[in-house]
This record gives structure tokens, sequence and C-alpha cells, in this order.
């Protein structure tokens, strides 16, 4: 596995920014933090700059809508990888849906732009500093956000499918 | 149309052209469009612009139950679904905590291992198409329908294979599948071989390819690229062999890896890796023999449907295939994620489970989508014949970039 | 022994009067004939779908044969539009001015369940089938449909083709068609 445990990398991240996150725990070996928004940015750069960790590798940036948590419905969730030590870990910001930017990471990751993008146009995340946030996926004339749990799944102007027969 | 940008402020004498790549487009394999500003036959910059098949993938997966998501994962790179198919079932076992015999891994392997060649030998031949040498894709799209004939045999169908279900297979790989298998093994070397001498050594299409679109490993590790193209570049990160899984760790292979990252290498890497494949599926038929012949599944009456016969004569059976089909099962209220090696790259699925039977959130991590991103920035100052080139040697399938 | 005659069978001739030197019958039947054994198709391939049907011109299941060869990729010189595959709401104003740049006579395959209805994506962003925006002459149903699937599609295209009168386009069921759809 790793050259790294998931306790070694816990005890230097915790050395640098111990009260700046919490940690959510290890399903599945797989190391995974929160944290605040004024403190992502400079916990993103040190990971992947620290020469000992070299967390150089963004595996995915992806987004997560929790709407029964008020103040932290929108969640953005980090995954990052350490090809020289081959250790992954998770890391998640929680944002409150009326105040919902968060620091781009594009300045770390070229990688970065179209992710945020696509966060963007499912969850309405707002990245500060990126160079085009514009949506990727839908049209571009939508106004809501897909994949709030809110928006329904199915078209809403179809004519022909008739609830009575699919029994609803 | 649609509004998408497109710099005009750096063209005041209007010198420029402007080139619509459009969404259909003979080479462009799939639907993605990219509007190009040329001055001549190169590049100034470009705009690309996709979601022209967004099917909305990861909104249908919160309202399906896991079993039920397989045939959409299907159709994220539909020319290996077998490798999307094995990727997701193995993200829920891992959730689910199920332990799979080492005779399902095996035929596990064997079926990704075809599907590789499969994806890899569709993007070789048409990077011939795309450079004029179209005898080659005649060639190697017959050894598709070869493949094909084995997903019947085991799956019954051809392309969109919903192959395998949680915890195994849904029958026995049958003496007609096994035969059928062992005779590809024996007969793609053979093609494969032909095919190389059309294009490998071939004069034009080494003029064509190499040089074009170099990339370096910083940047191809900052666009968080993955799979044959990272590897071209010089990067060995291959999920197989860094995270295995399916028991990958018991085989021998290499992990083919370039120099420069242009699309020669590209070529190249990918070409290799289908011999590596080869030698995966022979080593995998040998441990087979080893293995006793009825397992298919792991013993998981929770999760995999009982036989339909013991459902009829067999209470026990009746209670588990209602408890199942009406998602009567708790499952763990947690987070998995876990990649595969797929033809384009990691292919990672991202599940927050909330304890029903459908996923809260499924996130798919693709890598075409992933790769494409540099295509824009790539372009500028290639020639358009270039530019074509390198789309298709990205390997970009249209039902993974927009999901 | 040589065999003087293969087993190919090639396209008959229609009904018509024959005598020496000459063969009457009426334009349009020849006309028809003509047509549909020549069509240029336009493979407008999104997604799966579209992977199938280059397996149907591959050598395996060879559309060629029945005079498909030429694939046009310009609407302006293609007779039949095949859409294969996913049309999602970005992509259908792509297609309808795809189809309205197609000349008369032409004709519209839906291949596949995507196109058809909208197939297993009953979501926000997919087109429940083309025929919300242009007219659709088969429809291929399958998931995909198997190249077998294809090939009696097209056959069945082909006999639309050749059953035809001569000028569909003046003809007022499909004027009104057309104006249903909102193409001039």
């Amino acid at each position: 596995m790793g050259k790294i445990t998931n306790e070694e990398l816990l005890a230097k991240i915790n050395a640098k920014f111990g009260d700046q996150l919490t940690v959510v725990g290890e399903p599945f070996g797989l190391l995974t933090l929160e944290t605040t928004r004024e403190n992502i940015s400079g916990i993103l750069s040190w990971l992947k700059t620290e020469p000992s960790l070299q967390f150089i590798y963004l595996t995915d940036l992806t987004g997560i809508h929790y709407p029964e948590n008020a103040g932290k419905e929108i969640g953005v969730i980090y995954h990052l990888h350490s090809l020289v030590n081959n250790v992954r870990i998770r890391i998640k910001v929680f944002l409150d849906e009326k105040d919902i930017h968060i620091p781009t990471a594009t300045t770390l990751w070229d990688g970065a732009n179209w992710m945020e993008r696509e966060t963007y146009d499912f969850f309405g995340v707002l990245f500060d500093g990126h160079p085009d946030l514009r949506r990727i996926l839908n049209v571009d004339d939508m106004t809501a956000f897909p994949m709030r749990k809110e928006f329904p799944l199915e078209d809403p102007n179809r004519v022909d499918k008739k609830d009575y027969f699919f029994g609803r | 149309m649609q509004n998408h940008p497109v710099y005009t402020d750096n063209d005041p004498q209007n010198e420029l052209s402007t080139l619509n790549l459009g969404p259909t487009h003979p080479a462009t394999h799939g639907v993605f469009q990219n509007v190009l500003q040329l001055d001549g036959e190169r590049i100034v910059s470009g705009v690309s612009t996709i979601g022209y098949i967004h099917r909305a993938f990861e909104k249908i997966a919160e309202h399906r139950p896991f079993y039920q998501i397989t045939p959409l994962t299907d159709r994220l790179n539909y020319c290996s679904s077998p490798i999307n198919n094995m990727g997701w079932h193995m993200t829920v076992e891992k959730l689910l905590g199920i332990q799979l015999p080492k005779r399902v891994d095996y035929l596990r392997i064997i079926i990704m291992e075809l599907a590789r060649i499969s994806d890899h030998l569709i993007c070789n031949s048409v990077l011939g198409v795309d450079t004029g040498a179209t005898a080659g894709f005649f060639y190697l799209m017959e050894q598709r329908e070869n493949i094909y004939e084995i997903y019947e045999e085991v799956c019954g169908s051809r392309l969109t294979t919903n192959i395998g279900r949680i915890g195994g297979f849904e029958r026995n790989f049958n003496d007609i599948a096994l035969r059928k298998i062992k005779k590809f093994v024996k007969e793609y070397p053979a093609v494969l071989r032909e095919f190389e001498t059309l294009l490998k050594r071939n004069r034009i299409f080494v003029d064509r390819t190499k040089g074009v679109a170099e990339v370096t490993a910083e940047q191809a590790l900052s666009y968080s690229w993955s799979g044959p193209i990272l590897r071209a570049t010089g990067v060995d990160y291959d999920v197989r062999a860094m995270n295995p899984y399916c028991s990958y760790e018991d085989f021998d292979f290499e992990v083919p890896v370039g120099e420069k990252g242009d699309v020669y290498a590209r070529f190249l890497v990918r070409n290799e890796e289908m011999w590596q494949s080869l030698r995966l599926i022979e080593q995998a038929l040998t441990k087979l023999e080893k293995e006793p012949t009825d397992i298919f599944h792991a013993d998981v009456p929770d999760f995999y449907l009982p036989p339909k016969e013991e459902v009829y004569n067999n209470m026990e059976a009746l209670i588990y295939h209602f408890k199942i089909v009406m998602g009567e099962i708790p499952t763990p209220h947690t987070e998995v994620y876990h990649s595969v090696e797929g033809g384009n790259g990691e292919l990672g699925f991202y599940l927050v489970n909330d304890g029903g039977r459908s996923p809260y959130r499924l996130h798919f991590r693709r890598p075409s989508f992933i790769n494409y991103q540099m295509y824009a920035s790539m372009s500028r100052g290639m020639l358009l014949s270039d530019a074509i080139i390198n789309m298709s040697s990205l390997n970009v399938i249209a039902g993974e970039l927009d999901a | 022994m040589i065999h003087l005659m293969s087993d190919i069978e090639l396209v008959g001739a229609p009904a018509g009067v024959e005598g020496a030197g000459f063969f009457a019958t009426s334009l349009d039947k020849a006309v028809g004939i003509a047509r549909a054994n020549s069509l240029w198709p336009l493979p407008f391939a999104t997604s799966c779908c579209g992977i199938e049907f280059m397996a149907t011109m591959s050598p395996h299941y060879d559309l060629a044969r029945f005079g498909a060869e030429r694939l046009s990729f310009s609407p302006r010189q293609a007779d039949l539009l095949m859409v294969m595959g996913t049309i999602s709401k970005k992509m259908g104003p792509v297609l309808r001015q795809v189809y309205l740049q197609m000349a008369e006579p032409r004709w519209v395959l839906a291949m596949g369940a995507c196109a058809s209805s909208g197939g297993i994506f009953d979501t926000y962003s997919v087109l429940q089938g083309i025929d919300e925006i242009i007219p659709v002459d088969v429809y291929i149903p399958g998931c995909p449909p198997r190249p077998e699937a294809v090939i009696d599609g097209f056959m069945q295209i082909q006999e639309l083709v050749k059953t035809e009168t001569l000028r569909r386009r003046d003809t007022p069921e499909y004027q009104k068609l057309l104006a249903s759809y909102g193409i001039l």
C-alpha cells in the first residue's frame, strides 16, 4: 500500500493546521477531513507543495447537497492523490446556500477548471478567481441548478406521461 | 444557437477566420464543439463547448437502486462498457464489504481486458482513418465482432453489456464462451501484428503523428490526465498497478510508458497495452484451470438474487428475492470512492450512501471529461490537421465526456 | 465447372412492358428503384448507437451492399438522416438545423430507443424522441439495436423510397406534417 500511513499523514497535517480542520473519519481507508472555505486554499497548497507529501494530483472535485443541514447545505469535496507516496485524501468544505463562495483551485491545478465549472453548473457553487465560470454541461440559459435535491429529475413539460397509468 | 465566447478582441483587422468544428463533424468522434480561430491553417485560439449529450446520469442514479445503475454505467464509455460495469460493481461491493472468490476475479479480469482491447483497437484504427488509412479500421472492427460474440455468450448483449451482478456474474461462463475466448487469444496476435505492419513504421503515419502535440509530464499531471495519454508522457500511473483491485496483484504485466507524449507515443502505448491485455487474459485462463468450475458469484444472499427455481420452491429464497427487489435490506450509511483503470484512464465512482436502496449521491470521475480540458489550450499554434489527429488520439468518448 | 451466374441477388426490374430493345415502365417506379438503391445516408451519430452503426458499416454486416456506400456528412448532399443516439435539448437546435439544410427528397431514420422516445433517459436534459422537432419516417427500437435490426430499418426506408410518388413534397399531407413542426 502507501509509503505513508494515514496516522502519519494526519499527524503531519495536524502539526501544521491543527485547529483549522476536523477529522471526519477514514471510510474504507481514505482519510477524510473537513475544513472551512477560509482555510481550504492554504491546506490544498501546503498538501501540494510539501516535499514529504506531494499531493500533486487532483483526482476529483465535486459537490453535494444536504438540504437538511441548515447553514451547511452545499458541500465541495476534493479528492487528492499523492503518486509518489501512493496515498489519497478527501477534503470536504461545507457552504451556506445563501453565501456560496469558495476560492478556486485552478491556481494550483489546471485540471480543476472544468471540474469547478461542472460543480457550478450542478450546484451553483461560485468559485472566486475562476478564469471562466460558466455552465458546461447544461444549456447556457438554464437558471436552476439541477443536481440540487429540489430539482425534479423528469422534464415537467411532458404531456404524454399520464400519472393515472403510472400509478401516481 | 448557443452563446459561446469567441475571442474577437484579438483581431481588430478581421484577418482571422472562425471555423466551427461543430457538434456534428465526421472527425470529432462524438458530439462536442470547438470554435476555432484560424490564421490560414494555423489555430490561433479555440473554445470548447460540451454538453451536447448530457443525459444527467448522476441525477438519474439518485433515483435508482444499485443494480439498476449498472445499465447507466454501460453508457459512460460505451466502447468498453464492461470495465464501467465492473468498476461500479466493485464500488458497491466495497461499500457492502463483499469478498469475491478468486474465480470471479479472474473471470472479471478476462472480461475487463477484452473490453480494454476493444476500446484501444477502436482508438488506434480510427487514428489511422483520420490520417487517411482506412484499411486498418476494417481489419480491426472485424476483431471487435469476435469480442462482441464473447460478450453475447456471457451476458446476451453486444455493446452495452450490463455484464455481471453485484457479487459476481449472472451466469457461469459456459464452454462456448471459454472456447471463444481461447480462440480469440490465439487468433488476435496475428491480426494485431498485421495492423502494426500497416501503421507502426509507415513513413506517412510516423511523419503525421511524431512530434505532434507533445505534452510534458508536469503539464499532464497538472491537468489531472490519466490513462494511456498520461503514460505516453512518461508517468507510469496505472490504477491496476498502484491501487490493485480484483486480484490484479496476482498477475504479471507491464505498464508501457512513452517519452514525449506526442500522438505517436499515445498510439504506441495503446498498442503495447493491447499486447499486455492479451498476456493478462492468457494468465487468467491458466489460473482458471486451477479453480473449481462452478463458482461464479459470492455467497451473499442479501444482495445477489437467488436462482428462480429456488425462489419458486424455497421460502427463504423467496424472502430474499422480495427483500432485494423491494430494497428492504439496509446498507451502510457511509461514503466510498473506488477507481478502476478504464480505457481512457482512472474511472472513479464516488458513492455517498444514506442507508437506502439508492445512492444519496453518485459522482462519476470521468477520464474523458478531465482529459479533454486541455484540448483548447493545446491546439493553440497547431495546424488544423494536427489538431484533428490530436483529438482522435485523446480518445474522447462523448458518453463519458458529458455523462 | 464455371458458374456463370453468381448467387448474389441484384435489384430486380419493376413491372413493365418488355420488348425487343425496349423496356417501358412508369417513371416513378424507375426513379424509385434508383433512389432506393443509392441512398446517401448522413450518419448523425451521437452515442452508443453510433458504434453499432460503425459495426453495421463494417465488413461483417456491411450496409454498403444496400447502396449506402457513400456516407455524406454534409446535409446538403445527403438523402437519409440517420439519427443514432440520444439527442439532448442542447443538441436539438443543431439537429433541426441539419434537417432543414437537407434538400428534398429527404427521409429520417431514428435508430435506437433514445432517438425514438428518449430511451432510458427520462430526464430534464434529454429530448424525449426526435419526433418532437423533426418528422421521422422509420423508427428502429433497441438499445442499441442489433446490426440486423438496423439493416431491417434501412430496408423499410428503401420500401418507402421506392413507393413514394415523384414529388412527395407537393402533397397536402406532407405539407401539413411539416407545418405542424414549424418547417415551411
